[in-house]
């Protein structure tokens, strides 16, 4: 199963290449992966529906709990089927749809990419490696939306999708590590098993909370479905694909997955049936009010996100079955109607709905698909959506006093009537529009994919039995259990179900006449979009402000505040010490020590004070000169020959370049003066702390035996600091010629500079 | 003596601090001269000290590790002493030809890398 996760990433990589090599062929020879793939689950599937799963792991970082662990059950089989299968479609209808695009390779990358994460998602049995694919499928879906990426408009709604579904992606690591510290592991089988630890442990309320976060951004749940219409800016195939198909309902797969760990509880219920309930009357509604086919598409499909929550929320045997088939339904008619969209907009040059009328004469066999598509989204027999809108509807009702619950998804079903009117009915009907080209049948590869995807949800409406075993197993994983045997028909007999669906279609019948009059209906032009956008703001302000303080452009400030914080907090640590650890025996003391330190602080306190540069380099000398003392005096011969030579050096140095400088001082005020000497001593103050600190430490003599024993045997020297530089660290030393070589070829070209012209010299 | 060093030592940062938080840029190389100064120092006291006994190995003898100086901080302060000559020298040559290209000494008009 690693194979076939891996699989769309390698061809992807082999993309552009095949792009190049036949530019018109390409989608057909990529879509074959896809066929691959569906054809090898569907090898798999008779294994699965018989209850068993089919694991397959690979050690990845085993001390780290990490494994390539991969799992198929009912619920991962029927989501990888929809995504291959509609995968199929979407790759060879975007041949033709971005026919002779510059970046088709480009694209193909993307989408390939995209369709490997997706099945690592719903395969995956690691919470680490779900997470992986979590957020390449933010981040493949970041390059589809924005892969236009010359108009801003796609900029900007593929970076929105991106900061939503990631921010909610963080979240998400979070819950997900919370609960594998709390259940023990980190495989998501195991961590289902410990479902019940969870569900009593007191942080159950934040690691829900933080699941919810990332499954509800994924799947556009209000408050984060603004993102979704924004990411209508992808080409038309992919938004067919992740914004309907596939990618928001990762969301929906993540809550089924972890409903046998996570649900059951009264926060669960209420939280996500509460959330899907007003997401699905939400994106209802708002879709009625669009003009433009892939928005009214769009807010549809949070709609039906917001009823697969629901359903999950409600969480019985009756819902899960629901669920099942209407994600299947779901997946056949909306991507349908999204590549119908795409064929229109590609033959007609426009999806303003109120600009298209009567296409059905110019494009008979997109019309046919769009026709029996919308039929299916409308809810209506014979197909699989009226099968999905009937379970889903029975289901609310089997909760006792729920009434409201029923009505809402009644209310939900009746503007999703209306709304596939306007997408599938509209354009094609009634009379001719003004679109600015002149439409005519779309090729062959546009009208052949919603064709195939329309006749596969009349197929599975005719024939409803054929997905019993998948809603079944699927079904079942999602309650951790076996569950009974599903028996789906499309006439269940005249019960409140079916009048429910009378009535709807006909209120839908009523809002879709009436849908121009709702247009016009004043609306609060606030929202989550506005919230999205002043969050923005805040940050980009928040980011500009510290910008201003912290990177100011002074040197000294930069230094004050680096001294300041590195003082704090050593100091505070040194503060939190009981003792200092000082050396005991601070030595003896003879007179001309004394004198020679004297005479060091003096010169230190010249060469700060001194408002003459000259003087100051003067006082500089004598402290090297001073340095040099006391390194003879402490057994450091070497060191003070050096000393005294690179002392006299930097003197004269200093007094050659004092030469060109202006001798005017700057005196600073007295405040910044006070406020850098106190930082300035205080850090001194905590190094002379830290030298005393040195003397209570025991030194490990190893290394001055080894070097004093070893110099004259191994080395043949008796000088034993000049033996360490010569020979046992001559590294060391090669390195310091290197750094003075690099000066001295710096300081002659710094001098050799030719003046540009224009330049003050 | 240790105590005596320890406040050389930290006199020397602070006044080396002091001086690399001033806008005139000698004074920001006098600072950078006397940190030098200090870490130098810094390392060698660290070591230990003991007074007058370089770790000379006399002729025919042999030497006892424990009553001379530690000879690897010396040699790792004598590289750095070199090596910080090194850093003052370019960093005059800088600061000169700054001066000539900018035509000021104050750092606070010398703050983008376009001037």
């Amino acid at each position: 199963m690693l194979t076939i996760t891996i699989a769309p990433f390698l061809v992807a990589i082999l993309a552009p290449a095949i792009c190049r090599f036949t530019p018109r062929a390409c989608g057909w020879i990529l879509a074959l992966l896809p066929l691959g793939l569906v054809l090898y689950l569907a090898s798999l599937a008779p294994t699965v529906w018989n209850g068993q799963t089919v694991v397959a792991t690979t050690s990845w970082a085993p001390s780290l709990g990490l494994d390539l662990a991969f799992r198929l059950d009912g619920l991962g089989l029927l989501f990888a089927l929809l995504i291959t299968g509609i995968g199929v479609i979407v790759v060879f209808y975007s041949g033709g749809y971005l026919a002779g695009h510059r970046h088709l390779g480009r694209y193909y990358v993307a989408l390939l990419m995209f369709l490997g994460s997706m099945l690592g998602v719903v395969l995956a049995d690691n919470v680490i490696l779900l997470f992986v694919f979590w957020e390449l499928t933010s981040i493949t879906s970041y390059l589809l939306i924005g892969f236009d990426h010359e108009r801003e408009a796609a900029r900007n709604g593929a970076l929105q999708a991106l900061l939503v579904t990631g921010t909610g992606g963080l979240a998400l690591l979070a819950g997900l590590l919370m609960a594998a510290q709390i259940t023990g592991t980190y495989q998501i089988s195991g961590l289902l098993a410990g479902g019940d630890l969870l569900r009593d442990h007191p942080l159950y309320p934040a690691v829900l909370a933080l699941i919810l976060l990332g499954a509800f951004t994924k799947s556009a749940q209000f408050p984060f479905h603004f993102w979704l219409p924004n990411a209508m800016e992808a080409p038309t195939p992919a938004s067919a694909y992740l914004h309907a198909a596939t990618m928001v309902k990762a969301g929906v797969y993540l809550l089924a997955r972890l409903t046998p760990a996570l649900g059951g509880t009264d926060l669960w219920w209420w939280t996500v049936t509460l959330t899907g309930a007003v997401t699905m009357l939400a994106g209802a509604w708002l879709a009625l009010r669009k003009t433009d086919l892939k928005q009214i598409l769009a807010y549809s499909t949070i709609s039906v996100l917001g009823i697969l929550t629901l359903l999950l929320g409600i969480g019985d045997e009756a819902a899960w079955t629901a669920m099942a088939i209407y994600l299947v339904a779901h997946g056949l008619y909306k991507g349908a109607l999204f590549l119908v969209a795409g064929a229109v907009d590609h033959e007609a040059g426009t999806r303003d709905i109120t600009r298209l009328g009567g296409l059905r004469s110019s494009m008979p066999m997109t019309a046919i698909a769009a026709l029996a598509a919308g039929v299916s989204m409308a809810g209506l027999p014979p197909m699989v959506g009226f099968i999905g809108k009937e379970l889903v509807l029975e289901a609310s009702m089997r909760q006792q006093g729920m009434i409201t619950l029923t009505a809402a998804v009644a209310a939900a079903g009746a503007l999703l009537f209306a709304a596939a009117g306007l997408a599938a009915v509209r354009p094609f009907f009634g009379a001719a529009g003004s679109p600015p080209k002149d439409p005519h049948e779309a090729p062959l590869t546009l009208w052949l994919g919603p064709l195939l995807l329309a006749g596969s949800g009349l197929l599975l409406g005719l024939a409803p039995g054929w997905m019993n075993a998948a809603a079944a197993s699927a079904a079942g994983a999602i309650a951790g259990s076996p569950s009974p045997p599903v028996k789906l028909a499309l006439f269940h007999g005249f019960n409140t179900a079916l009048l429910l669906s009378l009535l709807t279609a006909a209120a839908g019948t009523a809002l879709y006449l009436g849908c121009a009059r709702l247009r016009k209906l004043a609306m609060p032009q606030w929202g989550p979009a506005g919230w999205y956008d002043a969050a923005l703001d805040g940050v980009m302000s928040l980011a500009a402000a510290q910008t201003r303080i912290l990177q100011n452009g002074y040197l000294r400030y930069y230094l004050l505040t680096m001294i300041a914080a590195t003082v704090g907090l050593t100091g505070y640590a040194i503060a939190r010490l009981t003792a200092l650890p000082l050396g005991a025996n601070l030595g003896d003391v003879q007179f001309h020590e004394v004198v020679l330190v004297i005479v060091i602080l003096v010169s230190v306190a010249v060469a700060v004070r001194s408002p003459s540069s000259v003087t100051a380099v003067a006082a500089l000398g004598v402290v090297g000169l001073g340095m040099a003392l006391i390194f003879v005096l402490f057994g450091a011969p070497d060191l003070a020959m050096t000393q005294v030579v690179v002392d006299i050096l930097t003197v004269v140095l200093l007094v050659l370049v004092l030469h060109s400088l202006p001798q005017v001082s700057r005196p600073t005020k007295p405040g910044p003066r006070f406020r850098d000497a106190s930082v300035a001593s205080s850090a001194g103050l905590l190094i002379g702390l830290l030298v005393l600190g040195t003397a209570a430490i025991e030194h490990p003599a190893d290394s001055a035996r080894y070097f004093i024993e070893n110099s004259l045997p191994l080395a043949g020297g008796r000088n034993v600091v000049n033996v360490i530089l010569a020979d046992f660290r001559v590294l060391d030393t090669l390195g310091e010629v290197t750094v003075i070589a690099v000066a001295a070829v710096g300081v002659f070209a710094l001098r050799r500079l030719r003046e540009r012209p224009g330049e003050k010299s | 003596m240790i105590l005596l060093l320890a406040i050389v030592v930290g006199s020397l940062y602070a006044g080396g601090l002091y001086m690399i938080m001033r806008r005139v840029l000698i004074k920001l190389i006098i600072g950078l001269a006397l940190l030098a100064h200090a870490s130098n120092l810094l390392i060698f006291t660290a070591s230990g000290l003991i007074r007058g006994r370089a770790a000379l190995v006399p002729a025919g003898g042999s030497l006892d590790f424990r009553q001379v100086a530690d000879p690897l901080p010396q040699a790792l302060a004598l590289t750095a002493i070199v090596i910080g000559f090194g850093v003052l020298a370019f960093a005059l040559a800088l600061v000169q030809r700054t001066y000539q290209v900018v035509g000021s000494d104050d750092l606070d008009q010398i703050r983008s890398t376009d001037t």
